[in-house]
């Protein structure tokens, strides 16, 4: 299938990688230009290459780090969990066979796979980046097609730097207007998905634009990307400009000198052609966008903060009918209920959707000269060590501290139950990550997504808050 | 990967949509380094539930899962795929799969194939009433069969071709190594490297971690 002659931003870079054209009915084979690797989805990878004799092709174009399984205190000390501990072990046994760079535990490198690409100045615009992770959307706000693969597509990837993939389908979601103060991207794309329902972007790539992303700065940008999968898009990406350009110059593998002026020429040309067309286009008005939550166990089960817990019988269809009201059973919740009287047990700031220092800053603000309420546990988890050291530089621990919330080391954390940091049975969570599915937070717990703002104000009220609801400050 | 052309077996009508991967296979699961042994993890919280599905003795044998739509969703984790074939799982129908979940399926030999809701909806009232009810799914011929109930089944052309054939995409893709060599001589020289090339790299037995970390850039 030839391409038209006018591209939207997708297929501008998906054309550049093409190595091999496909026959009609079959997928292209695409060169991939980053490959991120962690220690849960790549051990059976490695195993395979080992199995079949063959090396990784590109060592040079493949990092590693450990997030998922790690824990975020006491990271001197041996990984208590020895099944967590063998994954990582694992990994580093199979980076120094291979010869792939590994930022461990402890290195001032590690963190979040999703914050630690970007912050390097790894991921660039036009590139092709992959991991396995569905979160790999996030690079999309460099302009980059960025997408999550399984297992055996690691392996692949690592065996011939390649994948085989067929075309997708392009949307457009255009977000008019600015977003009002106090609202951020994760309210807008909170806002996007409960629109979309969680299926609704499923086989096509999206690209974000208008105003009100325009305005975002990176980190925002990241946030609205990297939650592109939780709607069932392929990929989300944002094209690049002068925010995206400012935030890599000077990052260690950011392009220097001759190749820094050859590559902003590049990446300019990385635009939609005007009058190019997508498959469907969707739009928002960013100035009716509100804080918004979640209210059941799935992201497109959301609501404004100032409204209540639904009513299932309200649903059009039997099985959205069943599925809310299952949501609500698990979350123990009453439909009627307004959103605002929900207590919680435990706030989580962090993860590769909102642990960047922007997501700390905007969280400390809030903080500042208040106290985490009583009944609350407040845990800040930074998306990588060199975020921690920055927020330390700026003093933010000492905001977080001295209102009583738990400072921590660089990882995945509570974003999902794989490490010690976990919600019991029955616990309550307002969460910044990305999941709010069954036991995504430990087995029986029960999430609400928030943005940092909505965190940081509920971990003060100890309900679901936003700023504006909090007394003067103390 | 074994071939795959046609199942026949029992099975289980799973009433749910949007069954994200952790529900699947929750991400304790996760930590094993093998390929085998995830059965254990299959559906963990729900089947803590005697009511649950699978827990009845009348789908014991089970091979053929008939999910909601939006099955998959979520996590990239392949240990969603493994998990179903561990305990015994040959096909997944559902009117809406999540990208990578079915993709994974695809490269380990599941098959994960899309049947109008209607025609679910049909197959569960089926197996609920007679959950003895032999299903076969035909993958030559494209079409689910239960006594005199059939439906198109929908697969895209290359993943029913490597099921058919039993191919590997590794094999396939380094059929066209020349292809690979030669797009990377055209990779301009701004794209970031993690680490200095092979083929640059020193031989003084130096770590190659150690030498990008000491240059970035």
């Amino acid at each position: 299938m030839p391409y038209p002659t006018l591209r939207t931003l997708v297929e501008k870079v998906w054309h550049e990688h093409v190595v091999r054209q496909a026959a009609q009915g079959e997928p292209d084979l695409l060169y991939v230009d980053l490959h991120l690797v962690h220690e849960v989805t790549s051990p059976q990878a490695f195993e395979g290459l080992r199995l079949g004799g063959r090396p990784v092709r590109r060592p040079d174009l493949t990092l590693a780090t450990e997030d998922h399984n790690i824990p975020t205190i006491d990271i001197d000390e041996p990984i208590a969990d020895p099944v967590s501990r063998a994954q990582v072990d694992a990994l580093r046994a199979n980076c120094a066979e291979f010869g792939v760079r590994l930022h461990s535990l402890g290195d001032v490198d590690q963190g979040i796979v999703h914050v630690v690409g970007p912050q390097l100045g790894l991921t660039q615009p036009g590139m092709t980046v992959v991991c396995g992770d569905s979160h790999t959307s996030t690079h999309g706000a460099f302009g980059a097609l960025a997408f999550g693969i399984g297992t055996s597509e690691v392996e692949h990837v690592l065996a011939t730097q390649t994948l085989p993939q067929t075309r997708p389908k392009t949307m457009a979601v255009t977000v008019n207007g600015q977003l009002p103060p106090d609202v951020t991207a994760k309210d807008l794309v909170l806002t996007l998905i409960a629109q979309e329902t969680t299926g609704g972007g499923q086989g096509y790539v999206v690209e974000y634009r208008g105003a009100a992303i325009e305005s975002l700065s990176m980190e925002g940008r990241m946030t609205i990307c990297n939650m592109s999968i939780e709607w069932g898009a392929k990929a989300g990406l944002i094209a690049p400009d002068d925010t995206t350009f400012a935030y890599l110059q000077g990052r260690p593998h950011a392009p220097t000198g001759a190749d820094w002026d050859a590559a902003i020429d590049y990446w300019r040309t990385l635009v939609t052609d005007v009058d190019a067309t997508f498959d469907r286009e969707v739009s928002i008005d960013a100035t009716t966008v509100k804080p918004f939550v979640t209210w059941g166990t799935n992201p497109g089960q959301g609501v404004a903060l100032g409204g209540k817990v639904p009513d299932p019988g309200d649903f059009n269809t039997d099985d959205e009918r069943a599925a809310a009201g299952r949501a609500l059973r698990y979350m123990g919740l009453t439909a009627g209920t307004p959103m605002r009287d929900i207590a919680v047990d435990t706030v989580f700031v962090g993860s590769c959707t909102n642990g960047r220092i922007e997501d700390l800053r905007a969280a400390a603000d809030i903080m500042r000269g208040h106290k985490v309420a009583g009944s609350v546990r407040m845990l800040v988890v930074p998306g990588s060590a060199r975020v921690r050291l920055q927020a330390e530089d700026e003093g933010l621990d000492i905001i977080f501290k001295d209102a009583g919330a738990e400072w921590r080391g660089a990882g995945c954390s509570m974003c999902l139950g794989m490490n010690p940091d976990q919600l019991a049975p029955g616990q309550r969570s307002a969460s910044t990550s990305n999941r709010n599915f069954e036991g995504r937070q430990g087995k029986g717990g029960r999430t609400h997504l928030v943005s940092p703002l909505v965190a940081a104000a509920t971990a003060v009220a100890g309900h679901l808050a936003a700023p504006a609801d909090l007394p003067a400050r103390v | 990967m074994e071939k795959f052309t046609s199942h026949t077996g029992t099975a289980l009508p799973l009433r749910r949509s949007n069954v994200d991967t952790d529900q699947i296979i929750p991400a304790v699961y996760l930590k094993r380094i093998t390929r085998s042994g995830f059965e254990d993890g299959l559906f963990a919280a729900w089947r803590g539930d005697p009511e649950f599905v699978l827990n009845q003795p009348d789908y014991a044998e089970v091979s053929i899962l008939v999910a909601g739509p939006d099955f998959g969703t979520g996590s990239s984790r392949e240990h969603a795929v493994w998990a179903l074939t561990d305990y015994g799982f040959k096909v997944v129908l559902s009117s809406r799969f999540g990208d990578i979940f079915r993709s994974n399926s695809g490269k380990a030999g599941l098959l994960a194939a899309v049947v109008e809701q209607s025609a679910i909806e049909q197959l569960w009232s089926i197996v609920e009433s007679d959950p003895s009810t032999e299903v076969t799914v035909d993958l030559a011929d494209s079409v689910a069969l239960a006594g005199r109930f059939s439906a198109r089944i929908q697969i895209d052309d290359y993943t029913r071709w490597r099921l058919l054939e039993g191919l590997d995409d590794i094999d396939i893709t380094l059929g066209h190594e020349a292809d690979i060599t030669s797009y990377e001589t055209l990779r301009p020289s701004f794209k970031p490297m993690t680490q200095p090339s092979p083929q640059h790299r020193s031989g003084t037995g130096d770590s190659p971690i150690a030498n990008a970390l000491a240059q970035p850039g």
